[in-house]
């Protein structure tokens, strides 16, 4: 809960001595499943930093208190937002309108922590868009929700509704004439929407398949004009930093990078679930202390730390602090720091068999190696399940994980599609060596349907 | 035809755009939640409305997991395919489907009342397996609960 300390005039502490364990983004919200209403956000601060900005605060000072923050965006980069924002021109001459967009497309499997904060916060997110709107003189902003989000669409649409009828929204904030008007776009369904440059095309009604860069969206966007396309809980941190500060912001966190985390986990552990910590919680912190370990009978054997585009982490890095700047850039990165949890008794192969099916579906085709190397991985990956991989198969996955790596395509869906495969190769060699002897999956001795109607099979062949 | 209650209803969906076809989206899921599907009818109607040809109102509309260009059941449940419900048993649920059901992926059950499709991560993942049926998210479903689940929706 809020620490003691100085209190400004507003009631809120000022200093950095904050308490290691508090949960800016989420210690408001109800647990009964509630939204947060907009008097008891009121009460708890909300939409203070709005009146803050208007007093006196200039659009460049929230820009500057966001960069010596060190609030790095949660959508899977981490760039450093306040970098990102430096981009955007400013001043008499910009270009108009200028846009703020919050990217809650959400869709990299495994990955919830969006969703918590939109249900549960919903004035949260209008008020980090006014105040991030007004950080960069943006005065239109779209929040793009995913269509599958319903409840975060009703809630989004009552806070939004009260905002204006507030005067939050379309309206001279008191005190300034910054107006802001705010937008919420229902998606229709498709994963490679959340890349950046692909939203921007969404949003104007075009198929959504990612532009060329440079130039970056910050100077020519969204029908042309400056945009920022933001995170939903990078967002979320922007108003507390402007009533808190940079340093108590750097302070919640564990590590160089500033602020806290939205971690989450699913897969075979005792407790999946979400929880607000600081940023450079361990990965073993996680999975034990806060999911409780294993559920009982299983073992440990990976994970795959921020969704299905990261690489894999094993028992050797359970101790790597989960942060942008901890995790070495050849082990892997935090990705959305939503976890993925393999056990003992699922196939690895049939998992990433899974993940590759997946970013294959969703390849928008714009770029042939995307395109058609994608199903060719998912192919491979079958042959082995159905026990017809074989040792030149491996070379033809360790071919593709290259083709389909960092500059080969637009964006980075194929990259991100082909990290886990990579990491998985090595890790799991031993694995793909036993489906190629047991001419099997060693998981499945009875076949695809869980062990129903198929005949046994399948005997080990000795090396 | 669309109907005027329609039409209005895009034109009004339009008014925060400064370009008539950045309404696309929105104008097909209207439709859609109106009529259950985007026939081609409806499919130049949205055309003519936004000064679009057809072929790219429909370019825009097959992008979309979420835009039925074919006719589906009265209900559609949307069933987790992704990596945490597949390790946490999808698959069993999928079974069931077909068992009790006679319906897979893809399919329509011969009453016409569900139509099964798969759909990417529903951000439920803590709760997986999980499964949509029309606008409603079911977690952690068990084979045997998808009977009480579906007989909500007739
Ligand atoms: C295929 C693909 C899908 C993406 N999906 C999302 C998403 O759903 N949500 C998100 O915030 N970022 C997503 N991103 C990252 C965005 O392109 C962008 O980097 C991010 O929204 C920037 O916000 P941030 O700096 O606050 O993280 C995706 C990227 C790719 C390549
Ligand atoms: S990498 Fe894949 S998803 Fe990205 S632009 Fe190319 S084809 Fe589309
Ligand atoms: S993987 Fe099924 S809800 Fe996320």
């Amino acid at each position: 809960m809020a620490s003691s300390g100085e209190l400004n005039n507003d009631g809120l502490p000022l200093t950095s001595n904050s308490d290691p364990m508090e949960q800016p983004l989420t210690q408001q919200i109800p647990r009964d499943g509630r939204p947060l209403s907009l008097k008891e956000r009121l009460k708890g601060g909300g939409y203070r930093a709005i009146q803050r900005c208007a007093k006196g605060l200039a659009p460049q000072d929230v820009q500057k208190l966001v960069s010596e923050s060190g609030l790095r965006g949660r959508g899977g980069a981490g760039f450093p937002t306040g970098m990102k924002w430096n981009f955007v021109p400013m001043g008499q001459d910009a270009p108009r309108p200028k846009y703020i967009i919050a990217n809650a497309d959400e869709m990299e499997p495994g990955t919830f922590k969006d969703r918590v904060l939109l249900e549960g916060d919903p004035h949260g997110m209008v008020e980090s868009m006014i105040v991030a709107g007004y950080a960069l003189q943006a005065e239109v902003g779209f929040i793009f929700l995913r269509a599958e989000y319903r409840l975060a669409f009703e809630r989004l649409r009552t806070a939004i509704g009260e905002a204006y009828a507030e005067g939050y929204l379309g309206r001279p904030l008191p005190g300034c004439d910054f107006r802001f008007d705010l937008y919420l776009h229902e998606s229709a369904g498709r994963y490679i929407c959340g890349e950046e440059t692909a939203l921007l095309n969404a949003l104007e009604g075009k198929r959504a398949i990612p532009r060329a860069k440079p130039p970056y969206p910050q100077t020519v966007g969204l029908w042309g004009k400056p945009t920022v396309v933001q995170n939903v809980e990078t967002l979320y941190n922007v108003p507390h930093i402007v009533n808190r500060g940079a340093a108590w912001f750097r302070g919640l966190s564990r590590s160089k990078d500033g602020g806290t985390k939205l971690y989450g986990i699913s897969g075979r552990v005792a407790r999946p679930g979400w929880w607000e910590l600081p940023l450079g919680t361990t990965a073993r912190e996680l999975l034990e202390d806060h999911a409780g370990g294993m559920f009982n009978g299983f073992t440990f054997r990976g994970l795959l730390p921020g969704g299905a585009s990261t690489p894999f982490l094993v028992e050797q890095h359970l101790n790597l602090p989960m942060d942008f700047s901890s995790i070495p850039a050849d082990v892997g990165r935090l990705g959305t720091g939503c976890m993925i949890v393999l056990d003992d008794q699922t196939c690895p192969l049939g998992l990433l068999l899974n993940l590759e099916r997946f970013f294959a579906r969703e390849s928008c085709g714009w770029c042939t190696p995307c395109r058609e190397g994608l199903p060719w991985v998912a192919r491979i990956l079958d042959a082995f399940e159905e026990g017809h991989g074989s040792m030149d198969d491996l070379g033809l996955l360790e071919m593709h994980a290259s083709l389909l790596g960092p500059g080969h395509t637009f964006c980075a869906l194929a990259p991100g599609a082909v990290e886990p495969l990579q990491s998985a190769l090595s890790y799991f060699r031993d694995d793909f060596i036993r489906h190629i002897r047991l001419g099997g999956c060693p998981w499945r001795p009875y076949g695809r349907s869980g062990g129903r109607r198929r005949v046994p099979v399948l005997k080990e062949i000795p090396a | 035809m669309l109907t005027d209650d329609e039409r209005q209803e895009i034109e009004q969906a339009l008014a925060h755009y400064p370009e008539k076809r950045a309404g696309a989206i929105d104008a097909l899921r209207l439709v859609q939640r109106r009529r259950g599907w985007v026939s081609d009818e409806s499919l130049e109607d949205i055309a003519a409305l936004l000064g679009m040809t057809p072929a790219e109102v429909d370019g825009v509309a097959t992008f979309y997991n979420l835009i039925f260009r074919k006719p589906v059941g009265r209900h559609v449940a949307f069933l987790c395919d992704s990596v945490s419900c597949w390790i946490m048993g999808y698959e069993r649920v999928r079974e069931q489907l077909k068992d009790r059901y006679e319906v897979d992926i893809g399919q329509t059950t011969k009453d016409g009342r569900l139509t099964v499709l798969p759909i990417a991560c529903l951000g439920h993942c803590e709760q997986a397996p999980a499964m949509m049926v029309d606008a409603d998210v079911y977690g952690h479903v068990t084979p045997d609960q998808i009977e009480t689940i579906l007989d909500q929706y007739r």
